[in-house]
C-alpha cells in the first residue's frame, strides 16, 4: 500500500507507524491510500471538489481520527477540503499533518483547508504536523487554512508543529466562539535555510465567557523569514490572551504583529511578543556542565520547541 | 590544585581600563573547603568566573592540576573538572529539572530516582521538581537549590559556588545552609565558596578575603575568621555609639 518514503513521512507528521487504531484516512499522492470508519466516525469523500467530510455523532468520547497526507512525487499541487462536524458532548482526539518528500526538480504543494463545526460542550484536541524531506531542488510548499466554528462550552486546543524542511508555508486560521467556549492553540515552528513561514490566526470571541490562548514559539535559523500575526477580537465579555516568543539567529527575520481589538468593556485582551537571540547565560550555564556551545544551542532549542 | 598566577582582569570604563582583579596571587590545594569573602565589589564574583572560564583574563596564568588552562574555554575547563554554581541561576523554557541534571551527570538515561537523590541533598521534595521546567515558575530559593545540585550532581574535583545566600529568604537559608556543612558527604573534591555569611565562614578550612582586586588575607580559619568577627563587632560598636 505506502513505500518506504511514505510510512516515514507517515511517522514523521502522525507519529503513525503502521495502520492507526480508529477511524483513519490516509492520502497518498492525492489519491486515497487508506480508510476505516467506525459506528461513531463516518468518513465521506466529497463529490462536489477533493476533500472527505467526518462526521462524528454526539456523545463520541476517547475515540482519534488520524487524516495524514503524504506527497512523495515531485511536482504534485493539490487543494483539498476536509471538513469536521463534531456532534455535541463528544471528546475526541483528531491528528491531521502532511509530510512531503521531495527528489526532484518541481515543486510539491499541498493546501488543506479544514473547517471544524464543533457542538455544544465538545473537547477536541486537533494536532497538525507539518515535515518536509527528501533532497530535491523542487519547493515543499504547505499552505493550511483551518476555519473553527465553536458552539457553546466546547473546548478546543490545536497543536501546530513544523519543525523541519517545509520551504514555504502560509498558516490561516481563524475561529468564531459561542459563550463558554475556549480555544487554545499552540504552535511550534523553526525555519532554517532559506524558508518562510506566515502564521496568521483570527480569533472572534463573539459569546459570554468566550476564552482563547494563542501561543507561538519558533526558532528562524540562516536566512529564514516568519510572520506571526495573531487578531484577538472581544465582542463580549471575554479573555483573550496571545503570545509570540521566538529565537533569532544567524540572518533571519522575524515580525510579529500583535492586534488586540475590543469592542466591549468587558473584553480583556492580552498581547506579548518577544524576540531575541538565545540568552548568553543559557550558553554559559550548559557549557559550564560540559556541553560544547553547538550542543548547548541544540539543547536550548529543543527544550524551547517542546 | 589550582594556582592563580599574577591574574589581572581590566574593564573598559569611560573609555579607561579598570582593573577589576588586580595582579592577584592565590593557590588552592586539593579537598580544601575554602571561603571566599570580602567587600562588595572587591572583585570576588569575577574572581570566580575566571576560574570557570566565563570571563577571560587580561594578563596572568591559571594553573589546575600543574596544566595551564589559562587559553581553555568553559567546556574544556568543565570537562577537566571544575563546576560552577551561578549566584543568579539561568532560567531555561522547556527544559525540565530532570533534563538539566542528566545533562550535570552526562548521563542521558539517568534514572529519576537518582535524580531525585541529588534533588534531596539541597532539601528538595523531589517528586514534585523533576517534571518542572527551569524557569520563573520557581521561586528564588528552588532554583537556587536545583542550581547546586546540578553541581553536585557533576560531582567534579573543584566546585564553585558564587553566593549560595544571595536572594533567598531566612527560612530557606537555615536549611541550604546545611547542604554546605554536610557537604564533604557529597563532594569528595575542592570546594570553594564565595560567601558573606558567617556560619559559612564557620565550616571553612581556609579564609580567603578579597579587596580591590586582591587577596588581602589568607590563612586557616582559626586565624582569619576572628579578625573578621573583629571587624564586624567594631562596626556594630561604632553604630550602636551612633544610635545613642
Amino acid at each position: 500500500m505506502l513505500d518506504k518514503i511514505q510510512m516515514q513521512l507517515l511517522s514523521e507528521v502522525a507519529d503513525l507507524h503502521g495502520v492507526p487504531e480508529g477511524a483513519y484516512n490516509i492520502r497518498a499522492n492525492g489519491e486515497k491510500a487508506a480508510r476505516n470508519t467506525t459506528a461513531n466516525i463516518d468518513i465521506i469523500t466529497k463529490e462536489d471538489k477533493s476533500g472527505i467530510d467526518i462526521k462524528i455523532k454526539p456523545g463520541t468520547k476517547n475515540e482519534s481520527v488520524h487524516i495524514p497526507v503524504v506527497l512523495s512525487k515531485s511536482g504534485i499541487k493539490e487543494t483539498v477540503y476536509n471538513d469536521f462536524y463534531i456532534g455535541d458532548d463528544c471528546d475526541v482526539i483528531i491528528v491531521a499533518g502532511c509530510g512531503i518528500d521531495n527528489c526532484g526538480t518541481q515543486d510539491s504543494q499541498h493546501d488543506g483547508v479544514h473547517r471544524f463545526f464543533v457542538g455544544k460542550n465538545s473537547k477536541i484536541k486537533y494536532v497538525e504536523k507539518h515535515y518536509g524531506g527528501g533532497d530535491g531542488t523542487g519547493k515543499r510548499i504547505l499552505n493550511p487554512v483551518t476555519e473553527v466554528y465553536q458552539e457553546e462550552n466546547s473546548y478546543v486546543e490545536m497543536e501546530m508543529v513544523q519543525i523541519k524542511g517545509v520551504d514555504s508555508t502560509v498558516r490561516t486560521t481563524k475561529a468564531e466562539l459561542a459563550a463558554g467556549a475556549t480555544m487554545i492553540v499552540r504552535e511550534r515552528l523553526m525555519t532554517h535555510g532559506e524558508q518562510s513561514a506566515t502564521s496568521v490566526y483570527e480569533v472572534q470571541l463573539n459569546g459570554e465567557g468566550s476564552s482563547t490562548d494563542v501561543i507561538s514559539r519558533s526558532v528562524a535559523k540562516d536566512n529564514s523569514e516568519q510572520i506571526f500575526e495573531a487578531a484577538i477580537i472581544g465582542n463580549t465579555k471575554c479573555s483573550g490572551h496571545a503570545e509570540c516568543d521566538a529565537i533569532i539567529m544567524d540572518n533571519a527575520h522575524v515580525v510579529a504583529v500583535p492586534k488586540l481589538d475590543a469592542k466591549n468593556v468587558d473584553a480583556a485582551l492580552i498581547h506579548e511578543a518577544a524576540i531575541g537571540k538565545i540568552a548568553g547565560d543559557q550558553l554559559i550555564k550548559l557549557m559550564s556542565l560540559g556541553l560544547t556551545e553547538a550542543e548547548a544551542e541544540e539543547q536550548i532549542i529543543g527544550g524551547f520547541l517542546r | 590544585m589550582l594556582e592563580l598566577k599574577d591574574i589581572v582582569y581590566q574593564v573598559e570604563e569611560n573609555n579607561a581600563a579598570k582593573s577589576i582583579i588586580d595582579h592577584l596571587d592565590l593557590t588552592i590545594g586539593d579537598g580544601k573547603f575554602i571561603v571566599i569573602t570580602g567587600p562588595n565589589g572587591g572583585g570576588k564574583s569575577t574572581l570566580a568566573k575566571t576560574i570557570m572560564g566565563i570571563n577571560h583574563i587580561t594578563s596572568g596564568q591559571i594553573l589546575f592540576d600543574g596544566e595551564d588552562i589559562t587559553e581553555k574555554n568553559i567546556t574544556e575547563r568543565a570537562k577537566m573538572g571544575i563546576s560552577f554554581a551561578f549566584q543568579q541561576p539561568v532560567h531555561f523554557k522547556g527544559i525540565k529539572v530532570i533534563d538539566l541534571l542528566r545533562l550535570a551527570t552526562g548521563n542521558k538515561t539517568l534514572s529519576v530516582a537518582k535524580a531525585c537523590e541529588y534533588l534531596s541533598k539541597v532539601g528538595l521534595c523531589a517528586k514534585d521538581y523533576i517534571n518542572r521546567e527551569v524557569n520563573s515558575s520557581l521561586s528564588g530559593g528552588e532554583l537556587k537549590r536545583i542550581e547546586i545540585a546540578t553541581v553536585l550532581a557533576r560531582g567534579t574535583k573543584f566546585s564553585i559556588f558564587d553566593e549560595p545566600e544571595a536572594g533567598i529568604d531566612i527560612w530557606s537559608f537555615q536549611s541550604l545552609i546545611q547542604v554546605f556543612e554536610n557537604i564533604r558527604e557529597t563532594i569528595n573534591g575542592t570546594v570553594l565558596i564565595i560567601s558573606h555569611q558567617e556560619r559559612i565562614l564557620n565550616i571553612a578550612d581556609e579564609i580567603v578575603v578579597i579587596e580591590n582586586g586582591k587577596v588581602k588575607e589568607h590563612g586557616p580559619k582559626g586565624e582569619i575568621l576572628p579578625t573578621l568577627l573583629g571587624t564586624a563587632a567594631a562596626v556594630n560598636a561604632a553604630c550602636s555609639k551612633l544610635i545613642k
